[in-house]
């Protein structure tokens, strides 16, 4: 309601070095309070014709989750070894949360709430709300944009692409060119509307999210898978005209809470009973919950339904509630 | 007095999690008090706590009122306080984020729905809440907009501010929103601090919750009439954000009256001591919230401003 504030600022005496390479752009740039600034960086990779095609792959929201790193780099590898295949441009994020990922935090250091909840942003807040506002200016408009999590540091994640029901009829068309094992479109939740994905989606920007491996790792089975499919989508979007990769593969479709949740009955010290990412049967066990200080067996953890297990608790520790699986049992 | 444990939950290492209520009265359930979802509201815990101690002594000194039941939850989330994490320790998951719960889901949406089933009968619902900045904050009552507010009530507890909000998608999963939409009437109490226990701010809200109680004709407390609560929305603030990063050097603080081009703080460089940039007031007001810590970022809040004209 009113914007005049009269203040006048003064120059430092201490300039911030400034360190970005030519093709590297930076889309936020704070002052950090001592000697620093914090800075998001995108490396825009151009082809020709600059046809206004625009494929934004993003990632490193939550500072745990490091699988698309390698997917940044092999992307931006292959791409600028055969630059002259590629029209529009790929602009590649690696870090949204350039101070979580360099300080092994999951969320924005001094910033209690996760940043994925935060979209579409917020002008008068927090630093991070603010830059979660310049982030969506930023991608606003993009012909698509893949957002690359890991699980977290409890899960293994099979490499999946997650859907909000609201938005399944554009989306799922290009996750299944993204070479994932999985599509789960799931119901819509009020948290998730807070979401990047969600924020940009609403405003008519094409996002998917791409959740694969586990936090803290990097799993080059699926960052290679991921940029296959990548190319595979800059191709369909008639961006590439390189070599499109040979297999791409035709993932399962979640589409009507066929997903079984399995948590935990009691709290204890999880016993791993199967691998992930495989075919379970009914009446399996899954794990065993015990207790280290008297040698019991808590709960024998089973299977409730024929499926794919796609998603398995890997963090030993468990409350009662905690996730421990999730299984597909459609077909 | 009744003590009760509401709640019970096996931890692998730890005591049982158990959520402790302190009912007073009998009947109808007519009033429900919620102190700390997170392990760092020691305030909110503390305005509790003397809740309980002055319900007991009014129950012995015959001051209840016969209508129905008070209940008072000091804390639903020790073990993080117990162990210095703002939220639940294990996951860092946020309770107060996870309403109005599932009982099948993670811990915390067990905890969440647990609480919630507890506390959603009751007609009339009171949170000891935080805010996500950190910051001073002037003590007032936060009612959520969903359509089923009563202003004319959120005044009776005669603090100085009721500031209705209208609701984020994040905000529609906190306790005092789900109350709201399955029928309480709800109010969240900023008391100003969080970590720390400030007497007097302390004193100030739990009197607030007694007075709110007397009005509603639960109690018979006899007390001042407090503040004439002036209602105001988001939209009435002004936002004051720094311009450059740095140390803080405040010099007005929250429940500051301050005028036009008033000086309110300094950002100084942190290595020469040097001026970066200044903040005046905009407005002739009151300050409503205002930055803590001593650094600052660029862009970020520094100063809420109630103006009057």
């Amino acid at each position: 309601m009113f914007d005049f504030v009269a203040r006048r600022s003064i120059n430092s005496a201490h300039p911030i070095p400034q360190t970005a390479p030519a093709m590297i752009k930076t889309i936020v740039a704070e002052e950090l309070p001592v000697g620093e600034k914090f800075e998001i960086h995108k490396n825009v990779i151009a082809g020709q014709p600059a046809d206004g095609k625009r494929l934004c792959v993003v990632t490193g929201t939550h500072g745990d989750e490091l699988e698309g790193q390698y997917v940044c780099f092999e992307l931006a590898r292959r791409l600028n070894a055969n630059l002259s295949a590629l029209s529009g441009s790929v602009e590649i994020y690696p870090a949204l949360n350039p101070l979580g990922i360099d300080s092994l935090t999951r969320g924005f250091p001094t910033f209690d709430l996760d940043m994925n909840r935060i979209f579409p942003g917020e002008i008068n807040g927090h630093l991070i709300e603010n830059t979660a506002h310049k982030i969506i200016k930023d991608l606003a408009g993009a012909t698509a944009v893949i957002d690359v999590h890991s699980s977290n540091i409890f899960l293994a994640e099979v490499m999946q692409v997650r859907v909000n029901i609201d938005s399944a009829a554009a989306l799922v068309p290009f996750a299944r060119l993204l070479n994932t094992d999985f599509i789960w479109v799931h119901e819509a939740n009020t948290v998730l509307r807070s979401t990047l994905a969600h924020s940009l989606n609403s405003i008519g920007t094409k996002t998917l999210v791409v959740e694969m491996g586990i936090g803290m790792r990097i799993t080059l089975d699926y960052g290679n898978r991921l940029v296959d499919g990548l190319f595979n989508l800059l191709a369909e979007l008639g961006m590439w005209t390189g070599a499109r990769p040979r297999e791409i593969s035709a993932p399962l479709l979640s589409t009507g809470g066929e997903v079984a949740y399995i948590n935990a009955d009691t709290s204890g010290v999880i016993i791993p009973a199967v691998e992930h990412s495989r075919r379970v049967r009914a009446g399996d066990e899954l794990c065993r919950i015990v207790s280290p200080l008297e040698g019991k067996v808590l709960q024998n953890v089973r299977a409730p339904v024929d499926g794919f297990l796609f998603t398995l608790r890997t963090f030993p520790l468990v409350y009662e509630g905690s996730l421990i699986a999730r299984i597909y049992s459609g077909q | 007095m009744k003590r009760e444990i509401l709640f019970d939950l096996k931890s692998p290492y730890r005591h049982n999690f158990q959520i402790i209520g302190y009912r007073f009265g009998a009947g109808a359930p007519r009033a429900a008090i919620v102190g700390s979802l997170r392990g760092d509201e020691i305030q909110q815990q503390y305005i509790c706590s003397q809740v309980v101690k002055n319900l007991a002594e009014l129950e012995r000194a015959g001051r209840l009122e016969p209508r129905g039941e008070i209940l008072v939850i000091p804390t639903a989330n020790h073990f993080s306080m117990n162990v210095s994490k703002r939220f639940w320790a294990m996951d860092n998951t946020d309770i107060n984020r996870m309403f109005p719960g599932y009982d099948k889901g993670e811990t915390t949406q067990r905890i969440a729905a647990a609480l919630f089933d507890i506390v959603k009968n009751y007609p009339l619902g009171i949170q000891l809440s935080s805010f996500y900045l950190q910051g001073d904050l002037i003590p007032h009552i936060r009612v959520i907009d969903t359509g089923y507010q009563d202003l004319a009530q959120a005044r009776e507890f005669g603090l100085p501010y009721v500031l209705l909000r209208a609701p984020t998608a994040f905000d529609t999963t906190l306790l005092n929103y789900s109350w709201q939409i399955f029928g309480t009437n709800a109010y969240s109490l900023y008391s100003g601090d969080t970590e720390n226990i400030n007497e007097r701010t302390a004193r100030q809200a739990w009197q607030a919750i007694l007075r709110f109680l007397h009005r509603n004709e639960l109690i018979r407390y006899e007390t001042h009439d407090g503040y004439v609560s002036r209602v105001i929305k988001e939209e009435d603030f002004h936002h004051l954000t720094s311009r450059r990063g740095g140390m803080l050097r405040r010099r007005r603080f929250s429940g500051d009256y301050v005028n036009e081009r008033e000086l309110l703080a300094e950002i100084i460089d942190p290595y020469d001591g040097s001026t970066l940039d200044e903040i005046y007031a905009p407005a002739r007001g009151e300050i409503f919230f205002s930055h803590q810590r001593p650094l600052v970022s660029q862009n970020t809040l520094v100063y809420r401003l109630v103006q009057y004209s």
